[in-house]
């Protein structure tokens, strides 16, 4: 007994000495740091120094697919224009186009060029990120990697979930992570990554106040989980907007979140949610202050579909809402226009006064120079067209052609356009381009498609299931080009079972009509319309595709109104008459 | 036995190899049983460049919590939120001039507070090198029930504070911690300073600029210096009545010394002497008109501006040590206050070389 205790003192000793007593380091400190040198050196092989084609200004990004898709700041773009040029750490410089901006955000999603093996940053779980968590950013502070070699800074996570307001008119941070590796002038647009080298987010923004411009030992990075949610809509070449509720809140001196106005117009509204309501959970988190929510809220892009709970009079109420967006959309072009007439760097501070003191800011001296207009380079030409509203409306058109080319209705219904028989146990419907009938257990209801199409809103209940076939009718027989306005929206969870769908947003005698796509098959899965805004939309959920009369159709359909399930119809037959009677008109 | 021996060892490899996942996620909990400690206070301020917020330490489970002794308190209507949202009015205690350190209470309704224990036996002290961590409200990011910030770095130093003399304003002229993070930024006064165990170091100070360099000090003040001050506050010794801040301390003026200096008209006017009052101490010191300062207690003077800056560092009290050109030469006189106390100061004594004047 007294040996082994003996023993295990020498042994105990032993595994101590080298790392307190000797100049060598333990092996698991030296298998540590290697680890992390490794961890680095990768990291820092995605990352990008942002240039604007004139080779001036910019800031940094990272590379997140082996195409060469990035992201940055939408402050460090703004002043590029349509192309710019990214110094990567092998040295090389590559084109680079503008793909999608999110200006509120304050993020932009660019498009290196030249290669189809980029090393890109696998991407973090920014949610699970906590305090105390050790972190690094890797970017171009101050300009200083001629040799595009990024700087490394390590650091702490020091808060999460923080809410920084608006800086000027459009950027907010909110639920970003808050650290103390440095982020400086250059470092915007930069990742953040974990210990693992995982990309937790963007870094843009800093509290600086009187100390100048430089780290001060506070910088914040737009999480990445809110980047997630909009990836798939700036790679439809858009500018996208944040999300509101369409409702104000304040937190009450009991600590209570509730309501202060509504807009009457909001899905909010429709789902019941009213002045003085207790607001609960938003989109899974708990809502104890307003700031909360402004965070819970700040992640999403417009037109996501979210759960909300609010208590009122004692009684707990669980819905579904809509979120509509914070800006017009016109507005949102303008406040984007008046932006890239401003430098870089400037919008992510506060608005405190520059103290006189102040290190001198390369970039903003870069800046200040006037601003060339090379033309663009001829890589960058090919993947851009300029269209207002859009950061490139190249890769809307693309996403546009591709689903529709995907789409098997395209060919299996466009050559059957004229009358649609659909007969199942609920319901039997009967439509062509004139005019369509339902008979259902015990009515019949019909439409008319001539004149004000939105008031043509029957089966009552349904917030029009005829006119949405109709719409559907029309989109396979026109296509893309010639359904009317047409514009890939993006991608976002379909609001039946939250699985993400592509949706082309067509627009067609003032009603807007979401046909979504399955982001796998290809297929239509789903078709929105909403006939004018301040309605709730009728929602026609196809699925369980198969051979219905020796073509493959949706022989299941689904329609919602209002979140209530309006008609489930298992078809039986599908028929199609003679094309010529119903191409009449 | 020799079993027994290799299970041992096989459990302190192990325990070796988990060493570092277990070391990351005790600094988490770590923090976060810190931030539970440290709360943030609302006052007077909101103007440019004066935060209306600081942070501050829970010392009691009842409620005690030190700060930083600022314009913040002085105010009817403080507040105090602690980490989960708990929100209340404190009330002023007491205050001590020279740590700058206050002393607040919360109602009584609150109790079993998380705080630290703040006791000079078995205070942590922190040595240079040492890993800390940095808990505050700087910048007021967190509100309502959102913790407090965590910044990390080393203590680079301890040394003293060197006060007046040097370029810090302070009444504090003992040992600080140096530290390598930006502690100290607006709003993180009153904040903790904790090793990697969550022990109390010491408590962020003040805001400190060196008026040398324009450099913010990251620095904090250690437990072991200040805990006997804090006991003296919980007993109602120190300054219990509740004059918010220190009085200022008066200090030197161009007109206390009966000294004119030539209009300031330009961004560096040269800090030429224009006219003496009769009986002043500058005049009893031997200084005349035309003489162009150069040095001030030993500090080179540059402008009309740097004078009257380096005087407002001097209390009136104190004698002032001038070099000046005169006719090409360096020549030094000491100027002493009339008002030091009583009649034994009347007597300027300048120094022996310039006692009389050449004419």
């Amino acid at each position: 007994m007294k040996y082994s205790i003996l023993c295990c003192a020498i042994t105990f000793v032993a595994l101590l000495m080298p790392a307190h007593l000797t100049a060598k380091p333990a092996a698991e400190v030296l298998e540590a740091e290697r680890q992390r040198v490794e961890v680095m050196r990768r990291a820092a092989a995605t990352t990008v120094a942002v240039f604007d084609s004139s080779g001036e200004g910019g800031g940094s990004g990272v590379v997140i697919s082996p195409d060469g898709f990035a992201l940055t700041n939408f402050h460090v773009t703004a002043p590029c224009g349509p192309a710019m040029k990214c110094g990567m750490a092998d040295g090389k410089v590559y084109d680079a186009v503008i793909v999608g901006i999110d200006p509120v955000g304050d993020v932009a999603l660019i498009q290196l060029l030249g290669r189809d093996d980029f090393p890109h940053a696998p991407m973090g779980d920014s949610d699970s990120v906590q305090v105390g968590d050790w972190v690094f950013t890797s970017g171009n502070p101050f300009l200083l990697a001629n040799d595009f070699q990024p700087s490394i800074a390590y650091g702490m996570v020091s808060g999460t979930n923080r809410y920084q307001y608006p800086s000027g008119t459009l950027l907010e941070y909110a639920d970003c992570i808050q650290t103390d590796a440095a982020i400086n002038p250059g470092n915007s647009g930069g990742p953040l990554f974990d210990a693992n080298g995982r990309l937790i987010g963007i870094n843009g923004r800093g509290s600086f106040e009187k100390r100048g411009r430089v780290n001060v030992g506070v910088g914040y990075a737009i999480s990445i989980n809110q980047i997630k949610y909009f990836l798939g809509y700036l790679k439809s070449g858009r500018i996208v907007d944040h999300a509101t509720l369409g409702a104000t809140v304040s937190t009450t001196a009991d600590g209570q979140v509730k309501v202060d106005e509504i807009l009457e117009t909001s899905d909010a509204y429709r789902r019941g949610l009213r002045y003085g309501d207790e607001i609960l959970q938003f989109a899974g988190r708990d809502i104890t202050t307003a700031n909360r929510l402004k965070n819970a809220l700040g992640i999403f892009p417009r037109g996501w579909s979210v759960p909300l709970t609010y208590r009122r009079a004692g009684e707990t109420i669980e819905t579904t809402v809509r979120l509509m967006g914070v800006h017009d959309p016109t507005q949102l072009f303008d406040l984007v226009q008046q932006q890239n007439f401003k430098p870089p760097e400037r919008k992510p501070e506060r608005k405190e006064p520059v103290p006189e003191k102040q290190m001198p800011n390369p970039i903003e001296q870069l800046k200040d120079l006037i601003k060339k207009k090379p033309r663009l380079p001829k890589a960058v030409a090919d993947r851009h067209e300029a269209r207002r509203g859009y950061a490139n409306y190249w890769y809307n058109e693309r996403q546009q052609q591709s689903l529709w080319n995907n789409y098997t209705g395209s060919e299996v219904l466009a050559k059957e356009s004229g009358r649609w028989k659909v007969t199942g146990a609920a319901a039997e419907i009967e439509i062509d381009s004139a005019s369509a009938t339902i008979k259902q257990a015990n009515a019949v209801s019909g439409a008319t498609f001539d004149g004000d199409l939105s008031s043509q809103l029957s089966p009552p209940g349904s917030g029009g299931l005829l006119l949405t076939l109709h719409l559907w009718q029309r989109f396979v027989e026109k296509g893309v080009k010639k359904y009317g306005e047409v514009y890939y929206l993006g991608r976002l969870p379909a609001r039946e079972d939250g699985a993400l769908v592509d949706c082309l947003v067509g627009i067609y005698a003032g009603m807007e009509t979401c046909f979504q796509f399955d982001t796998q098959s290809g297929e239509l899965v789903s078709i929105v319309m909403l006939p004018r805004d301040g309605l709730d939309p009728c929602e026609l959920y196809l699925s369980n595709y198969g051979d219905l009369g020796g073509r493959e159709l949706p022989r299941t359909w689904r329609v919602f109104h209002g979140q209530q399930l309006f008609m489930q119809l298992e078809l039986e037959s599908w028929g199609f008459l003679n094309v010529s009677t119903g191409e009449q008109n | 036995m020799s079993r027994r021996v290799l299970m041992l060892l096989a459990v302190m490899v192990c325990a070796l190899q988990f060493g570092t996942a277990l070391n990351a996620q005790n600094l988490q909990l770590t923090i976060r049983d810190v931030q539970t400690k440290v709360v943030k206070i609302y006052g007077a301020g909101g103007l440019r460049q004066m935060e209306a917020y600081q942070s501050g330490l829970l010392i009691s489970p009842e409620g005690h919590v030190l700060t930083a002794l600022s314009y913040v308190l002085d105010t009817d209507d403080l507040a105090v939120i602690l980490h989960d949202g708990r929100k209340w009015t404190a009330e002023y205690l007491a205050s001590d001039p020279i740590t700058d350190l206050a002393l607040l209470k919360l109602p009584d309704e609150a109790e079993q507070l998380p705080h630290f224990d703040l006791q000079l036996e078995t205070a942590a002290r922190a040595r240079p090198g040492q890993r800390i961590l940095a808990l505050s409200n700087l910048y007021g990011i967190a509100t309502g029930d959102e913790p407090v910030s965590v910044l990390q770095g080393v203590v680079t130093a301890i040394a003293p504070l060197k006060a007046r003399r040097g370029a810090f304003q302070s009444n504090y002229r003992d040992e600080v911690y140096v530290l390598d993070a930006y502690a100290n930024n607006p709003g993180a006064a009153g904040g903790a300073l904790v090793d990697w165990q969550g022990n109390l170091l010491g408590i962020l100070g003040k805001e400190l600029r060196s008026e040398v360099t324009g450099t913010w000090l990251n620095y904090a003040l250690p437990v072991y210096a200040i805990a006997s001050t804090v006991d003296e506050m919980l007993a109602g010794g120190v300054n219990s009545a509740p004059t918010a801040l220190p009085p200022e301390v008066p200090t030197h003026t161009t007109e206390s010394l009966g000294l004119s200096l030539i209009p300031n008209v330009i961004a560096r006017t040269p800090p030429y002497v224009d006219s003496l009052r009769r009986g002043s101490a500058a005049e009893l010191a031997g200084l005349r008109p035309d003489d162009l300062v150069v040095f001030v207690n030993g500090e080179p003077i540059d402008s009309h501006m740097a004078l009257v800056q380096q005087l407002d560092r001097i209390e009136n009290v104190d004698p002032v040590t001038m070099s000046v050109l005169r006719n090409g030469e360096l020549r030094e006189f000491t100027l002493t206050p009339a008002s030091a106390d009583d009649s034994s100061a009347q007597v300027s004594k300048p120094d022996t070389a310039d006692s009389t004047p050449e004419e």
